[in-house]
């Protein structure tokens, strides 16, 4: 498969006067293939979002690099970018929404993007689920599982071959998620883009990723096959994350909890980002970062 | 027995929400509430608070140590509301006050319900963060919401709701919102304080793993009616009801185990 979306050792700084300089994404590498789901997971604050904000150009890379179908992203400007391949689907559909137009008339920008001039606002709605006459009205109208399909619908009226979801189920009711997740994928798929989804709920990456990618402060520290990663984790992280995750089996088993919070992304631990958390830290833990995929851990080191 | 539902019924707006619900829960266990959404899970949460939405006709039962709650007058119902019986929501971020201290939360309504002194709800406030285990609680109270991680602004929604000492505690979907690491430490917290202070725990979630972490019993609920309840290892291992089992095979794990 061709690589659709290419990151490379990407970095990402916040800076806010009077406060240190905070790597968001400190070093990350990552690749989306067409047609491909890639899930990407880790705690809040890990830097997911920023991550998925700077392959749209929302936030301007520190160092490394961004190419997408081969030519370089750049940072979002207030000219019309020619770029419209990557459209993103947001965490919060009560603001991602403008409340003063009317949904078919936000749907239509997207269809103008990509000159389409074959298909309506409503041929849109009814591929996401809703009925066709909701185009003539307001955001403000719809409940959030509702606005969320109506996000997808404009991000898919532009026909992107990359589709990036930021969080786009957390604000959704619990049952409302998987299904919103799953039509995600389903069009993203069946129209031969790639899927950049990011979620911090486990079991729907599960549901719907090929691969998944689980990043910590900042750095992808496993890659792999959804079920291999899943049947088999490598590193510390993930296994940690997994255990965390309760099983329906009756037993009455509380979930292990990782000892620990998030350490400060404005000054992280020297060496591997996760060693003062891991349980089974070494030596050299301590002192030498990683730096090697697809498992970022000493205990599965470069072959 | 510390609250009683029986044949709990509820319409709103000419449809019926909940259909005759039958719920029991006891001092010191966790009683499950699953289902998926539109099912009545959070409705009957809300239905033993009187916190349905205006318009609402309820019918049926909500004894509290035999006290019947459905037609207390609303200046009584205010004294059981966050007094015995408490509430923790969903999402952290929107339960808690944006503009308020943590402090104040914590110890407004302790004030008004137990009728104690600013100082000395200030050394309960201090007490019940620690308790929740807050990091730096006296330092804590003067912080706002903003300045908390989602699973601590949980924690401090949990201490809210235990400031009163209530009998009962409803948690709808209260770690829905949280990360699975921190998911893991507020449910041995919430399995922790549901021990030791006896209280009776009502959990609303559709995460069946969850579920079978902390529950003791388990109720499954179907347009608006409890279709089977029981002990959890029972439930959830050897369900009778075929909607139980559909849910469980519904599980990605389901081939697996």
């Amino acid at each position: 498969m061709r690589s659709l979306l290419k990151i490379d050792d990407l970095v990402v700084e916040h800076r806010t006067p009077g406060r240190p300089v905070v790597r968001a994404v400190a070093g990350a590498s990552l690749e989306v293939r067409a047609g491909e789901v890639v899930g990407l997971v880790g705690e809040s604050g890990c830097g997911k979002s920023t991550l998925a904000r700077a392959v749209v150009g929302l936030n301007r890379a520190a160092s490394g690099s961004i190419t997408f179908e081969g030519e370089p992203v750049t940072p979002l400007g207030l000219r019309r970018r020619t770029m419209t391949g990557v459209q993103m689907v947001f965490q919060d559909p009560y603001a991602s929404l403008n409340p003063r137009r009317r949904v078919g008339d936000q749907i239509a920008d997207g269809l103008r993007v990509a000159g389409d001039t074959a298909s309506s606002p409503a041929d849109l709605l009814e591929r996401v689920g809703l009925p066709r006459d909701f185009a003539s009205r307001h955001p403000h109208e719809f409940s959030g599982g509702q606005r969320q399909r109506i996000a997808i619908a404009r991000a898919l009226a532009a026909r992107p071959r990359l589709l990036i979801g930021d969080e786009p189920i957390s604000a959704l009711d619990a049952s409302a998620q998987s299904q919103v997740a799953t039509l995600m994928r389903d069009l993203a798929v069946s129209s031969g883009a790639g899927l950049l989804f990011i979620s911090h709920d486990l079991s729907v990456v599960r549901l719907i990723a090929d691969r998944i990618a689980v990043m910590y402060l900042g750095r992808i520290v496993e890659v792999g096959d959804t079920a291999e990663v899943w049947a088999d984790p490598r590193h510390p992280y993930t296994r940690a994350l997994l255990g965390a995750i309760p099983k329906p089996d009756g037993m009455g088993v509380l979930p292990a909890e990782l000892p620990g919070d998030v350490p400060d992304p404005a000054d992280p631990p020297s060496g591997c980002r996760f060693h003062p958390r891991c349980p089974l830290v070494m030596d050299v833990c301590r002192t030498k970062e990683p730096e090697f995929g697809p498992v970022a851990c000493w205990l599965h080191g470069p072959s | 027995m510390t609250l009683a539902i029986t044949d709990l019924k509820v319409t709103i707006g000419g449809k019926d929400v909940l259909r005759g619900v039958d719920l029991t829960l006891e001092a010191g266990r966790v009683h499950g509430l699953a289902g998926e959404s539109g099912s009545g899970k959070t409705m009957t949460g809300l239905a033993v608070l009187g916190l349905l939405p205006h318009g609402s006709r309820v019918t049926g039962s909500v004894a509290l140590e035999g006290r019947e709650l459905l037609t207390l007058p609303a200046k009584e119902l205010n004294e059981v509301r966050g007094g015995q019986v408490a509430m923790v929501f969903q999402d952290p971020a929107t339960s808690l006050h944006p503009m308020l201290t943590v402090g104040r939360q914590l110890t407004e309504h302790m004030r008004h319900h137990l009728r104690v002194g600013k100082a000395e709800a200030r050394e309960r406030a201090v007490e019940l963060l620690r308790k929740v285990r807050i990091p730096g609680p006296e330092e804590a109270c003067r912080r706002y919401p903003h300045q908390f991680s989602g699973g601590m602004r949980q924690r401090i929604a949990i201490a809210v709701a235990l400031a009163c000492s209530p009998k009962v505690l409803i948690a709808d979907e209260p770690t829905t919102a949280l990360d699975v690491t921190v998911q893991a430490g507020v449910l041995r917290l919430l399995r922790g304080l549901c021990d030791e202070l006896g209280l009776a725990v009502l959990l609303v979630t559709h995460d069946l793993g969850v579920m079978s972490a902390v529950a003791d019993e388990v109720s499954v609920m179907k347009d608006g009616l409890v279709v089977e309840t029981g002990p959890r290892s029972r439930v959830l291992r050897e369900p009778d009801h075929p909607y139980t089992r559909t849910l469980l095979a519904s599980l990605p794990d389901a081939e697996v185990s």
